[in-house]
This record gives C-alpha cells, structure tokens and sequence, in this order.
C-alpha cells in the first residue's frame, strides 16, 4: 500500500507513531500526480512548491509534539476558494489572472489544523455544471474510466481524491455540486447545513444555495474534515452561531431502531437500472443494522429541477454583475466606451453555460417577469421545505439514490442543457431545503463504474448523516475497488 | 414561443452581454425549451404561501461598528486591469 492511498485517519496514526513523515506522504503523493495527472487533469493549479515548504514546516510541529488534526495531510481546494497570492480563477476565463489579497475561512481553517494544500482543482465554470466540461482549462476525466466525466461542478476534486493526487479535497454544492461527483468518483462526499460553514472568500453563485463540503476516501475522514471547517464566522452573515459537535463521535454509534425514510418520487422512471439496484441492496443492509425502513412521499419533489433552475440563475445574474473588467480579472481591449467595454468583456469573458444561466436569471428577474417566475418559484421553494419538515417527524434520515445514473460519457450531455440539468435531479432539494446531504459509495455497475447512496437529514443534523453512512460503510459486504489508472 | 429573438437580444443589453447572430439563434431557442420546462411549476398550488428567500431562520446578522484593518489601497488595486493615480481606471464615460 503506497501512501497516497491511504485516510486520513491511517495517516493520522503513521505520523504519530513516527511512522512516516508529512515530507515523505507528500512526496508519496507527488509522485502520483506525476504518475497519473496527465491522464486525470484534476487540477488547474499545483502547487509543489509551497506544499513541500508546509511539509517541511509540519515536519518542525511533529517533532516538537505538536500535532494538529490535518497536521502534514495533503488537501485540494476547488478552485472557488480565494487563496490570498494563489491564482483562483472559477474556472473561468474572466478570472484567469486573479490573485485574492486574502485567504477563505475555510482556507485558514484548514491551514490552522495542520493541512498542506497540493493545489487548486477543477471544475465547471463559477461551478455552473454537472460534469467539469464547462470548466475555461480544459475537462477533468473520471480515474475509473478517462473516457467518462467526473461529474461536477466540483469535478476535479472528486477525481483528485479518488485517484490519489490529494487524501482529501473541499468543494462547494449549489445543487449537486459535491454529492454528485462524489457518487461518480467513488468517494464520499458532504454537503453541510446552509450555515453550517463559513462561505467568506468562496466565490459566489446562488448565495441561497450555496455550501461548502469536503470530499474524503471513508466516512470518518468526513467527520474530521467537517470538524475542521464547520462553525460560526462574524465575516459571514448567514453563517448560523449554533455550538458544533464532535463528529467523529458518531463514527462508532450505529442506527439500531432508527426510522430511514425511502421517498417514493425519488425512485421513477429513467433511473438507471444499475443504479436502482445497488440502491435497493443498500436498503437491504440498513435493515440489517436494525433501521426501519418505511415509506415516505416528498410530494412536491417533481418542481425541484424547475425551482432550482429559476431561483439559481436568478442569483448568479446578480452576483456575477460584478465581473465588468474594472477591479481585477479579464478586461476585453475591444470596448471604446465604459459600456462596450463591460459587454466585450463579459462576453469574451464568460462561457456558453455561464451565460446562458445569466440570461435565465436575467429575464426571471426582469420587470413583468418577476411575479411569473422568481416569486413562484420562491413559493414553490417554500413547498419543498415543508415536505421535508413533514418527512422528519416520521423518520430521522432519509435514503435515495445521489445520481439517477454513473458517469456519462464525455460530450454526451454538453448539447442538451436540460439532459445535463437532470443529472442534479436527486440533489438539487437539499440546497432549496437547506438540509445536510452525504453521497457514500454503495457499489459499483457491470461495467466498473461506481454508484452513491444519498442520506439526507434536518437541519444541523450532519451527525447522524455520519452515522448512518459510517454503519452502512462498515457493513456494505461488497468489496472496496480502486480506480486503475 | 416564450422568448423572441428581439426580447433575447434586450436581456443580453440588460446583463451586459451581446452575442451574434447565430448565437442569439441557439439562445433563443435554448431559453424556450428551458422557460417551456418552468411551466410545470404553474401546475403548483401555492396560494397563500409565503415566498422562502432562504433556508435558516437568520434574520439581519448585525454587527458593531467599529474601525477595524481593511484592504490597503496596493492591495486593492493589484489585481485591476487598469489604474491610476490610486484609482481604477475605465474608458471614458461621456465625451
């Protein structure tokens, strides 16, 4: 077993032990990159040389007793997150020279536990797509199969860690963002409570929506990285002053006698047979570890796709108003006034997807519109709320598929913008609902593919989401495969 | 038809966007298929429902106002595309 393979918990224990070094993990992870980058492409920017400088200074920490709960662990951040004197550019042309003058919270969090950051990944342009090929630098491939997408919009980080070329990684979730990649690399991945984590210094695209996650190989590295950034933070003003537990305590509880509602609209028509399948196995083994499996109905799931599809472009258009190539980024050399220079320069700037959400969220919000589009939908988004209030007084999670099916083929959605909006359709109401969503691998197709099982809870109920997905981890009975690359 | 041609090319003037010929073709006719999608939620009863802006019970997060450390003006300006004089710099606005 090479290093790079290895959790963060198992990493963890070498460095105390005095087994391994944070120099030698990283070299060991390097060295995978080298290997395997060419091919995978996870990454718009790596960033060896910091890394190993951070290595070293973690090195100093380890002898000196001194060890932290990232101490010396490899981790990459999507491109979203401003890393003060690091280029972070959304995967966009209009912000490919930008370099923030100040780190995320979550960047600082992570830097204060002890993390060494390889680089910054991929992903669909201002995270708008499902399959990191909007992304201005070029697609990601899935490690299980290079002809496949990795899913997105936070692509690159779900490849980057299931190949090896991090341990583990943070993304962000609009509406499928992380839980979405996650099932189709094979990983684990979490999108929190809105309010859960502080959002200062990540880029913003439906700030209703959106939410930072980690992307880790098992459940209980989850539950160290979500100790790592949860929590409150003054310089963000939806993010909720609620204590945060412990949560690798709810690695070990188990869910005898718990209540696991299966919704029946989340199993229809043109969900992958595979898919459907692995899930209904899944149901099987939470039964087996004493949980009640019942049926539920979120009855007004069939909107979500169109609720989301308003009130997320309806967001963007207004917070990327500010990309007009005045304070930083791209500026087209085209314009010979102010207001042809801030048209050439979005629209040089920004690609097809990005515009096409802007349009959307443009006339959604454009006068005589309004009441038509963005209040009904915000109505609707009401609606979907409640089904889910309703849902958890009967059951304390609920179980679906994260991805109606494994990864597509690259180039086979990028015409259809509809087809690829469906890829979000089993994730997208935990973002309008605001709720906690874990995808955890739950096997894999005929055909080497891996496939994710979503758990959704309450508000701030992370912990059981951990839970439940480190019992059925442990207890899956199927055997845990390795992309080869 | 939900959106016309001459209404894609007003929205685009609104965001500051403009696009040829063929690309205000594949838009319009792309913003049709996705407003036709929307419909559906016309199919919603919601009479009565509040609208929902978002998803926690925060109302105004206020905080004191007190002086603290801001961006210095080198920082601030580092990334702009144009400057001067400590200011950002544009075209001209009016003749």
């Amino acid at each position: 077993m090479e290093l790079y393979e290895l959790t963060i918990h198992e990493l963890q224990e070498k460095i105390r032990s005095g087994e391994v070094s944070a120099s030698g993990i990283l070299d060991s992870v390097f060295g995978r990159i080298e290997a395997v980058e060419v091919n995978v492409r996870a990454y718009i920017t790596l960033l060896e040389e910091q890394a190993r400088e951070e290595a070293a200074k973690a090195d100093q920490r380890i002898k000196a007793g001194d060890i932290n709960t990232l101490t010396g662990i490899p981790i990459a951040l999507k491109d979203i997150f401003c890393t003060r004197g690091i280029k972070t550019t959304c995967g966009s042309h209009i912000l490919h020279n930008f370099v923030p003058p100040y780190d995320a919270t979550v960047v600082e969090k992570l830097r204060e536990a002890g993390a060494v950051f390889t680089g910054k990944t991929n992903m669909d342009e201002f995270a708008m797509g499902s399959s990191t090929e909007t992304s201005f630098f070029g697609v990601t491939r899935n490690p299980w199969d290079l002809d496949r997408i990795p899913g997105g919009s936070s692509g690159g980080s779900a490849a980057a860690v299931a190949a090896g070329e991090c341990i583990a990684s943070l993304g962000s979730d609009t509406g499928g963002s992380i839980r979405q990649p996650a099932a189709l690399c094979g990983v684990v991945g979490m999108k929190p409570t809105y309010g859960r984590v502080s959002r200062f210094g990540m880029i913003a695209f439906a700030s209703s929506l959106d939410q930072i996650g980690p992307f880790t190989k098992d459940v209980e590295d989850c539950a160290i990285m979500m100790n790592a950034i949860a929590g409150y933070d003054p310089r963000e003003s939806t993010s909720v002053p609620t204590d945060v537990p412990d949560y690798r305590a709810f690695v070990e509880r188990g869910i005898d006698g718990w209540n696991v509602g299966i919704p029946k609209e989340y199993f229809i028509e043109g969900i992958d047979a595979e898919v459907a399948a692995a899930v209904q196995k899944a149901i099987g083994v939470i039964e087996k570890l004493g949980g009640k499996c019942l049926p539920i109905s979120l009855p007004h799931t069939e909107y979500c796709l169109a609720v989301y599809y308003i009130v997320a472009p309806a967001e963007a258009s207004s917070n990327l108003a500010r990309y007009d190539g005045v304070k930083y980024g791209f500026r087209s050399e085209n314009g010979r006034d102010l207001l042809e220079m801030y048209k050439k320069t979005r629209s040089e700037g920004f690609g097809a997807e990005v515009k096409r959400r802007i349009m959307i969220g443009t006339y959604a919000l454009s006068s005589g519109y309004y009441d038509a589009y963005y209040k009904k939908a915000s109505q609707v988004r009401a609606l979907i709320k409640r089904d889910f209030d309703d849902a958890f007084r009967q059951c304390d999670v609920i179980l679906t598929p994260t991805s109606p099916t494994p990864a597509f083929k690259i180039g086979e959605k990028t015409d259809d913008p509809i087809k690829m909006y469906l890829s979000d359709i089993f994730t997208i109401s935990a973002n309008l609902a605001g709720i906690p969503g874990l995808s955890v691998p739950c096997g894999y197709t005929a055909g080497g593919l891996p496939i994710g099982l979503q758990f959704l809870a309450g508000h701030f109920a992370e912990g059981r989401l951990i839970q439940i997905a480190a019992a059925y981890e442990k207890n899956t009975g199927g055997e845990k495969r390795k992309p080869s690359l | 038809m939900k959106i016309s041609k001459e209404e894609v090319s007003y929205v685009a003037h609104l965001a500051r966007l403009e696009f040829s010929e063929e690309e205000t073709e594949t838009f319009t006719s792309q913003l049709n298929d996705i407003l036709m999608y929307m419909e559906k939620l016309n199919r919603a009863d919601t009479a009565g429902v509040e609208p929902m802006s978002h998803a926690t019970a925060l109302s105004n997060a206020f905080r004191d106002d007190e002086v603290r450390e801001s961006l210095s003006e080198e920082r601030s300006l580092a990334n702009a595309p144009d400057k001067q004089g400590g200011c950002f710099r544009v075209p001209k606005v009016v003749e």
